[in-house]
């Protein structure tokens, strides 16, 4: 399911012993098949991609969390990303360009109960859907996203994105990025999420801890997972295959836990700070619409946990 | 078909604007969700909404756009609610894309769009009837749409409860398409009590996971739905689908879902007309309206009458889809059809492509900003007449 890359335990920086027996070839069935639609197989994401790997650790987390599965939706947007959940077999929905965040709003408004993840790319969420993601974050609305950052549009062939690192080969910039890019966990640290995260495709341990940890947290979080896109960020950029940059992210990334935002701006060839950068309490969405509601109207308020119509 | 639920019904003898009945068909109807952002002339509707729905159970929120507001419905459905959004001009047009994928993926929902002149900003607080074509075509792609057309505060009240039960019947968007003078206009509106007021239900399946397909269209081509967070792992998506829901590639793929989403629509549009007509059995003139423009008309048409001329009205209550076997079937029997509309001409050329040249269609445009001048009506028919 990774598309081409390596197991990533392999690639981990555990010892051997502490691998899961899944990880052995003689393993009888790997134990995230049932996270997937594997009636969908084989899946479109290129030889390398990184996408594969955290939805490998997307499905370890639910495991690990012991979410109940009945009660997750995954919403998507488009591009490769957005593809994320046309392979989860769990209630998905594959919206529009950049609208991934506000579907997710009213779902999780309408049902409460639901744990809902928006999982989706950093063209998708952040040029397109810009305007929704920092409101989602502001109302601090309980919603887990997961922006898998590749640096470029995929699905439509490599142009430049919001994230695009100055200097780097694009498509549409094909003498090179002049364009600042998003600090995206400065960006969301700033919005007002609780909790902020960057990992690459390379720490997948780490990642998996991160998803756990949204998991089991209330408000707005936010994961980014920097991952390669061999087919067309890698390869424009002469940046080698997929596992080269593997091999770059375990050379170049530092974990900074609880860095300031600000200082984590990503570029062409520097380092690649990751961590947990923001993890705070603040008064989620509903939490405050109940009590203003229950404190303004009294006994007149009708507190209704799931919108469902007859 | 159940009854309304007492909570949301208001009942009672009210003096109010067409956008606080149309909230109010909405609450009596069973919407417990709505996402709008402000524009005039529409936003009364969501700030009574705001202020309502507390008391009833449900939630109101501000989005930050009107894409957000148009695809929050869409989420909100999908998690079992009845929701709708609300617009005016500029907002209308950002919606289109989520009109096409409420469309595509089957989400019955309610569009609200109080028209004004366009277009751009155009007069935010003047009528028009412009997006009517809009309304129809304005997503990409083939679909169909319901949409309805109220002319007073009591039908704003009325076609909103009717909208939201096509939409669930039919799992479609549904248009109410207002304009600033009915939305701002204040009449006596009645509300009936819940146990007079029918709902059509949700078409939940009853079928277990694992037996369900999401997009298996039952005799009336109409696919059942299931929510979120019930266990079913379903997958919605608006590239081109199978049964299953899943995504398929192929021109054969497109040929069978398009044509059962066109189709569940115009195989049902003779039950989706509605119109009212008055002196139409013997009239040489009939005048075709809808909306603030129909009571304009009927001045007019008393007019002509108090002149001896033979002259009937029809007006359009569903305008989408189109009413096409009606107006044909009279066509063959009249001179001609006058169509005023506040427009520089939508609707008459749905006229004139019924009527397929058995009687002149007459268009009597208006840009917008007022309504028209009887006169100007009655000047079309007795032309006619000449």
């Amino acid at each position: 399911m990774n598309g081409g890359t390596r197991e990533p335990a392999e690639l981990g920086p555990r010892p051997e012993a502490e691998l899961p027996p899944e990880a052995c070839e003689c393993a009888p069935e790997n134990p995230v098949e049932q996270f997937l639609r594997t009636d969908r197989m084989p899946h479109i994401w290129c030889p390398g991609c990184g996408i594969g790997t955290t939805v490998n650790s997307f499905a370890r987390a639910l495991l690990e969390a012991k979410v109940d599965l009945d009660r997750v939706a995954v919403v998507s947007g488009i591009g490769c990303t957005g593809r994320v959940a046309g392979y989860v077999r769990l209630d998905s929905f594959h919206t529009t360009h950049g609208r991934a965040v506000p579907f997710a709003t009213g779902l999780k408004l309408a049902n409460p109960n639901l744990t809902v993840v928006v999982y989706s790319g950093d063209g998708d969420l952040f040029a397109i859907g810009g305007n929704h993601i920092i409101h989602a974050a502001r109302r601090n609305l309980d919603l887990k996203v997961i922006c898998v950052n590749n640096f470029v549009y995929g699905m439509t062939g490599g142009q430049v994105a919001p994230t695009t690192p100055v200097g780097a080969a694009t498509t549409t910039t094909p003498y090179g990025c002049f364009e600042p890019a998003f600090n995206l966990p400065a960006l969301m640290d700033a919005s007002g999420a609780v909790y902020v995260a960057r990992w690459t495709s390379f720490h997948v341990r780490q990642l998996t801890r991160s998803m756990v940890d949204i998991f089991r947290k209330k408000g707005f979080c936010f994961i980014e997972v920097i991952t390669p896109c061999p087919t067309l960020f890698q390869r424009k950029n002469r940046m080698g295959e997929g596992l080269d940059a593997l091999k770059y992210y375990k050379e170049k990334s530092k974990v900074r836990h609880g860095a300031p935002t600000s200082e984590v701006a990503l570029t062409l060839d520097g380092d690649i700070i990751v961590g947990k950068f923001v993890d705070r309490e603040r008064p989620e969405f509903m939490d405050l619409m109940r009590s203003q509601l229950a404190a303004q109207l009294g006994e007149r308020y009708v507190e209704v946990e799931h919108l469902v119509c007859s | 078909m159940p009854h309304a639920d007492p909570k949301g019904v208001l009942t009672g003898v009210h003096f109010m604007d067409g956008d606080h009945a149309a909230c109010e068909g909405a609450l009596a109807a069973g919407a417990r969700f709505a996402a709008g952002y402000p524009i005039t002339p529409s936003t009364e509707i969501v700030e009574r909404f705001a202020a309502r729905i507390p008391t009833v159970g449900g939630v109101f929120i501000q989005m930050e756009d009107e894409l957000a507001a148009s695809i929050a419905i869409a989420g909100a459905v999908w998690a079992g609610a009845k929701a709708f959004t609300v617009t005016s001009g500029p907002g209308f047009s950002l919606m289109m894309e989520h009109i096409g994928f409420a469309a595509m993926t089957e989400t019955p929902c309610v569009f609200m769009n109080v028209q004004r002149g366009g277009p751009s900003t155009g007069l935010p607080t003047l009528p028009a009837q412009a997006d009517m074509m809009q309304a129809r075509w304005g997503s990409h792609g083939d679909y169909e749409i319901i949409a309805l057309s109220p002319n007073s505060p009591q039908e704003c009240f009325d076609l909103a409860i009717r909208a939201f039960n096509l939409a669930e019947e039919f799992r479609v968007p549904v248009m109410l398409m207002m304009d600033e003078c009915v939305g701002h206009m204040t009449e006596k509106v009645i509300i009936p009590p819940a146990e007079q007021i029918e709902i059509h239900p949700r078409r939940h399946t009853r079928l277990p996971p694992g037996e369900y397909k999401p997009f298996a269209p039952g005799p009336d081509l109409v696919p059942e739905m299931v929510h979120a967070g019930e266990g079913y792992r379903f997958h919605i998506t608006g590239l081109t689908h199978d049964e299953r829901g899943y995504p398929s590639m192929t021109a054969a793929a497109q040929d069978r879902l398009v044509k059962r989403l066109k189709a569940k629509i115009t195989r049902a549009a003779d039950r989706l007309a509605c119109y009212e007509a008055d002196g139409i059995e013997d009239a040489e003139v009939v005048v075709v309206s809808y909306g603030i423009t129909s009571r304009v008309a009927q001045r007019a048409v008393e007019m002509a009458r108090a002149r001896g001329a033979k002259v009937g009205r029809l007006r359009l209550i569903t305008v989408w889809p189109f009413p096409t076997r009606q107006l044909r079937a009279l066509a063959p029997h009249i001179k001609a059809f006058v169509v005023p509309e506040l427009n520089l001409g939508q609707i008459v050329l749905e006229v004139e492509r019924a009527a397929a040249g058995q009687a002149d269609t007459i268009s009597v445009p208006h840009a917008g900003g007022g309504v028209h001048d009887p006169q100007q009506i009655l000047d079309a028919i007795m032309e006619v007449l000449k």
